[in-house]
């Protein structure tokens, strides 16, 4: 019963953070992607200097946005993933291992952004 | 074992009968277009996650100084992270419109008792992505 509470407590705090993330992936995913895993690397684009870089993300602003980019995009990664195993794949009897490692990475990757975000020189 | 519909009609006997339920297939999306679409759809998800990794490694390599992140750079270059690249690209970018697509069923707005067109909703979703896309890239390449 108390379980059965929990969940439906959780359920609508997941989804709403799948949702959020889903919206972060949709509008900002796309040039991240471009720039940095194409256009820079294949030298379509200067890439920007190590000083350039590092003064950009020195600014609280870029930092908060970046912890906004890495986390909530893994929340929703997390809800899909999760639905994908059980309703594509049918992997029903490993729900519970499923759903730890789903949300366990997504909080994991949220403190590792907070982390490396936090303790840039 | 479900008990639905038994309840109130009839007593348990040791005949109950097993529902009869038929058997999915795992590969059921692969029947039709609108369950593929359903499927690649959700897995756009890992090449979400994929590139948050990618991200968080950059992050790592740039506050560790310029070696560490020209050694970042230079990884980035192996044809098989840039194949990698594109293929999350196009997943992401599948991700992107479907998502846009289905923002006017998400909301409906209503103006002055007339509810606002899906086009528009959907449009409008279109035009914040590519000014925030620019705006984005402008810092990036300045």
């Amino acid at each position: 019963m108390a379980a059965d509470a929990r969940k439906k407590l959780l359920e609508p705090f997941f989804w709403t953070l799948f949702s959020a993330g889903g919206v972060v992936a949709a509008l900002l995913m796309p040039v991240h992607i471009f720039l940095f895993g194409l256009a820079f690397p294949l030298s379509w684009l200067r890439n920007p200097s190590h000083t350039n870089a590092l003064a950009l993300i020195e600014h609280p602003l870029v930092r908060i946005y970046l912890f906004v980019f890495c986390s909530l995009p893994l929340f929703h990664w997390a809800h899909r993933f999760r639905y994908t195993l059980y309703d594509g794949l049918q992997i029903k009897h490993l729900n519970e291992v499923i759903t730890v490692f789903c949300y366990g990475g997504a909080i994991f990757g949220t403190a590792l952004a907070g982390y490396l975000l936090l303790t840039i020189p | 074992m479900t008990q639905h519909g038994t309840r109130e009609t009839t007593l348990y006997t040791p005949y109950h009968p097993r529902w009869y339920r038929a058997r999915v297939s795992t590969y059921w999306w692969l029947r039709k277009w609108y369950y593929l679409k359903f499927v690649l759809r959700e897995l756009s998800s890992i090449f979400v996650a994929y590139f948050v990794v990618i991200t968080l490694l950059q992050i790592r390599s740039l506050s560790r100084g310029p070696e560490t992140y020209a050694r970042f750079e230079e990884r980035m270059r192996n044809p098989l992270i840039i194949a990698l690249n594109a293929i999350s690209l196009l997943f992401v970018l599948f991700h992107t419109i479907t998502w846009f697509n289905l923002a006017p069923r998400a909301m409906v707005v209503r103006l002055g008792g007339k509810r606002v067109p899906d086009t528009l909703i959907a449009g409008s979703n279109y035009v914040a992505w590519l000014a925030i896309s620019a705006a984005v890239a402008w810092f990036i390449l300045r």
